[in-house]
């Protein structure tokens, strides 16, 4: 994985969004055709030269559909055209540098997308003209369509788990349930600027009683699915199996929080900064390291699948810095060795959650997973906390 | 940063203070006086008079240093065992308060066959402003000794709180000692030697140690900081605030004439997320305090004492200076009907958790004189910014007697 490609993308992606792509050669100009059907996503070419490449969409499904072009790490945008009406076409214009990187449409504009296919861009690196106006409102627009992107996800992974668990396939539900915090882990510092909603949706059962709100939401329905391990965490407490009647009512009220959610973040008035998104990767890690959090394995304390939220928390950070790298990486030496150390503390993150599992095939349940291994992610994570607290004063900073 | 010469100085130009204050109809009154004595530092020499119509250690500037024990009495241990420990309890505080071991015989001269009746390690070390204050908790009052009848009204659990993250062993207790000092051992001596007087009646639920006050009680000392480096609790209650005393500090003994000139305790041992604190901007950091780091002072201007203008408008912020979720909003008066507390809160460090973080925060303490005075301005809380970077591990409430003149029992009233 070279983060290092997607980043230079990164402020040309903004360029793409904001519309205003200059001095393109249309002599060097990458044309390509992408047909969005019902179920794929079909481009013209699996690969161009860098520079400016314009992705011509035609809209031959049923219901509106958006297109993406992703980085190589599936999750941070690069480009997007969204609102394409069935028979129409719209452009996307990105100025592309060498990389690897996957294309994508999402009819319905909601959930997960399809006919991902991997798009290769070859050639030498494009110079970025582009000003720090425009770099910040092309950051701030591929970090809000990531959010939007993630929210919408959120509820399609929502609605299949609650129904797996409302029609009592519990085994099922619970494979589902630590994939479907994913999409809300990776963006969990914005739901939390809706006050109302981060404790109705992810609230933990003592947080919930100290504030005396109703428990409802994710660990509402972990904590009946893992009723053993509920039973052992609070002896105490006479803790009973829901009826099928509470299922409906605690299922149904999660997949309405989480479609609240994506209409909040959908909305017009929906504006983040440049400062928001990376406080929120900052904020994204304090939500592992704190005492009720993943890395005590307190947030899944009846699942134990912590794991799963640890590692959305670090992408969901990653994806924020990669919307602002090619920002931060024009604030002169330091700034770029700022860049440089965090590609290496993510990769290592990463890379040190890997040696747990994957989401694919699973992660290791966090029980097993001793303190002395607890203390060398807790490490690794204080080595990637350190130099990103640092990044907010370096986007905001002069240019050098 | 005073040198300690000053803060002997400032002391005990403070102590004349109290003393005018609390002079009208006091037995003995809660002061300071600094002895001749073979100590050639001032400050070592200090001392705070245990006698008086209130406890000392509640509006007696705040000292440097804290041990804290709270104690739970033991299975076997009736209503004559509470009362005989309360009165050798009281007999010994009122030694070490002089700076004097804990029995005449003490450390040393009890002999060569017996175990020496004082530990020894605060010998030659002076008063050191030694204040040993005393506390019942709800349990005393069960059906255990027969003193159901004398439980003050308001001394019940306290609620839940928003953040709460409570755990036992640092929670409740039948019986508690704050012992306060400008010299950390002296205050260790005063609870190990306490507890020793205690074994077979009551034995320590959990003990706390701070090492640095974060409260000012009196307004000679300068405001301390927080291990979030800020200065808090710069809006308390200070000792020459008469009027405010009576209002909000001490207890009237309305419906248990033995609580009156006492006063509610409540201590809260608070947490901090270190780590993820020192990764905060300054700016976020000023914000959620709704101070500046360096001065003290209000986001609204001025210095330090200046009364915090909470209708600012920013138009940087689209909304006030001092945000609505600014700590320094949510716990000032104004947000709380008019409500204060008397804060007398120390810092502690206790090592690290076990995944490599530092296990600090505030041990909290405040004197009121009724617990809702708490509840109230804990509830307003529960919006403040700042418990992203805290958690409440520890809770308890004691119900503080009054003062005592010589040659009486703390809670003698409880047995009359």
């Amino acid at each position: 994985m070279n983060p290092r490609s997607i980043l230079a993308i990164a402020g040309v992606a903004a360029l793409a969004l904001s519309g205003c792509v200059k001095n393109a050669d249309p002599n060097a100009t990458n044309a390509i055709n992408v047909s969005s059907t019902v179920d794929d996503c079909e481009v013209s070419a699996t690969s161009a030269t860098s520079g400016n490449v314009t992705f011509a969409v035609k809209n031959d499904g049923k219901k509106v559909t958006e297109f993406y072009l992703l980085a190589e790490d599936g999750l941070s945008i690069i480009g997007e055209v969204e609102n394409i009406a069935p028979g129409t076409s719209r452009n996307l214009t990105v100025q592309a540098q060498p990389g690897s990187y996957f294309t994508e449409c999402k009819p319905s504009m909601v959930g997960e997308g399809v006919g991902r296919k991997t798009f290769e861009v070859t050639g030498k690196q494009v110079e970025v003209d582009a000003n720090e106006q425009e770099a910040t409102a092309a950051a701030v627009a591929a970090y809000t369509a990531y959010t939007k992107d993630q929210v919408g996800r959120l509820v399609t992974e929502v609605e299949k788990f609650v129904a797996a668990y409302q029609s009592g396939d519990d085994d099922l539900a619970r494979k589902l349930f630590p994939l479907a915090r994913t999409s809300y882990e990776r963006i969990e510092p914005t739901a939390s600027q809706f006050g109302d909603l981060d404790p109705k949706i992810d609230y933990r059962k003592p947080g919930a009683e100290a504030e005396g709100i109703e428990f409802t939401g994710f660990h509402r329905l972990e904590m009946d699915l893992w009723l053993k391990e509920a039973r052992k965490n609070y002896p105490d407490e006479k803790i009973t199996a829901l009826t099928k009647a509470e299922r409906t009512k605690y299922g149904n009220q999660l997949v309405a929080d989480v479609k609240a959610l994506n209409e909040k973040v959908t909305a017009n008035d929906f504006v983040l900064t440049l400062a928001d998104i990376t406080n929120g990767a900052i904020g994204l890690l304090d939500e592992v390291a704190a005492p009720d959090g993943k890395l005590p394995g307190e947030e899944d304390e009846f699942s134990h699948t912590d794991l799963y939220d640890f590692y959305a928390n670090v992408e969901g950070a990653r994806v924020a810095f990669e919307s602002v790298r090619s920002i931060a990486n024009s604030k002169g030496e330091a700034a770029k060795e700022l860049v440089g150390d965090l590609d290496e503390q993510f990769a290592a993150m990463l890379a040190l959650l890997s040696t747990y599992g994957n989401y694919k095939d699973g992660f290791v349940s966090y029980d097993t997973v001793n303190q002395q291994k607890r203390n060398e992610l807790g490490a690794q994570l204080n080595a990637l906390s350190e130099p990103l607290s640092q990044l907010t004063d370096t986007v905001l900073s002069a240019n050098k | 940063m005073p040198t300690s010469n000053d803060r002997g100085l400032s002391r005990r130009s403070v102590l004349g203070l109290i003393g005018a204050a609390g002079a009208a109809g006091a037995v003995g009154v809660a002061g300071a006086v600094a002895i001749a004595g073979g100590d050639d530092s001032d400050s070592a020499q200090s001392m705070v008079e245990f006698n008086g119509a209130h406890q000392a250690g509640i509006t007696t500037a705040a000292q440097e240093h804290l041990y804290f024990a709270s104690y739970d009495l033991t299975s076997t241990a009736d209503r004559e065992d509470i009362k005989e420990l309360l009165a050798e309890w009281t007999e010994a505080a009122a030694r070490l308060t002089k700076g004097q071991e804990v029995t005449a015989e003490g450390a040393t001269g009890g002999g060569p066959h017996k175990p020496p009746d004082d530990t020894g390690e605060a010998l030659g070390l002076g008063p050191n402003n030694l204040t040993i204050t005393f506390g019942f908790g709800p349990g005393l009052f069960d059906d255990r000794f027969g003193l159901a009848a004398k439980r003050p009204a308001e001394l019940a659990e306290l609620p839940s709180f928003a953040f709460d993250l409570l755990e036992d062993r640092y929670s409740g207790g039948d019986l508690c000692i704050q012992a306060c000092a400008d010299d950390p051992q002296v205050a260790v001596h005063a609870i190990r030697n306490l507890t020793r007087i205690a074994f077979g009646r009551a034995q320590i639920r959990w003990a706390q140690l701070g090492y640095g006050r974060t409260s000012t009680t009196d307004k000679s000392q300068e405001t301390p900081r927080n291990l979030f480096g800020f200065k808090d609790g710069t809006a308390n209650i200070f000792n020459d605030e008469k009027e405010d005393l009576a209002k909000w500090v001490w207890a009237d003994g309305a419906n248990q004439p033995w609580m009156a000139g006492g006063s509610f305790l409540v201590a809260r041992k608070i947490m901090m997320l270190i780590e993820s604190w020192d990764r905060v901007r300054l700016s976020e950091q000023q914000a959620i305090f709704g101070r500046d780091k360096g001065e003290g002072a209000p986001l609204s201007g001025g210095t330090e004492f200046t009364e915090p203008d909470f209708e600012m408008a920013s138009t940087e912020l689209g909304g006030p200076v001092i945000s609505l979720t600014s700590h320094v909003r949510l716990a000032h008066p104004d947000a709380n009907a008019g409500k204060r507390i008397l804060r007398r809160g120390y810092n502690f460090v206790e090592g690290n958790n076990n995944l490599g973080q530092i296990s600090g925060g505030l041990f909290f303490l405040s004197f009121q004189r009724s617990p809702q005075q708490f509840i109230d301005v804990q509830k307003s809380l529960a919006a403040d910014a700042l418990n992203e970077y805290i958690r409440h591990v520890g809770s308890a409430i004691f119900a503080v007697p009054p003062g005592v003149k010589p040659g009486e029992s703390i809670g003698a009233g409880l047995f009359s």
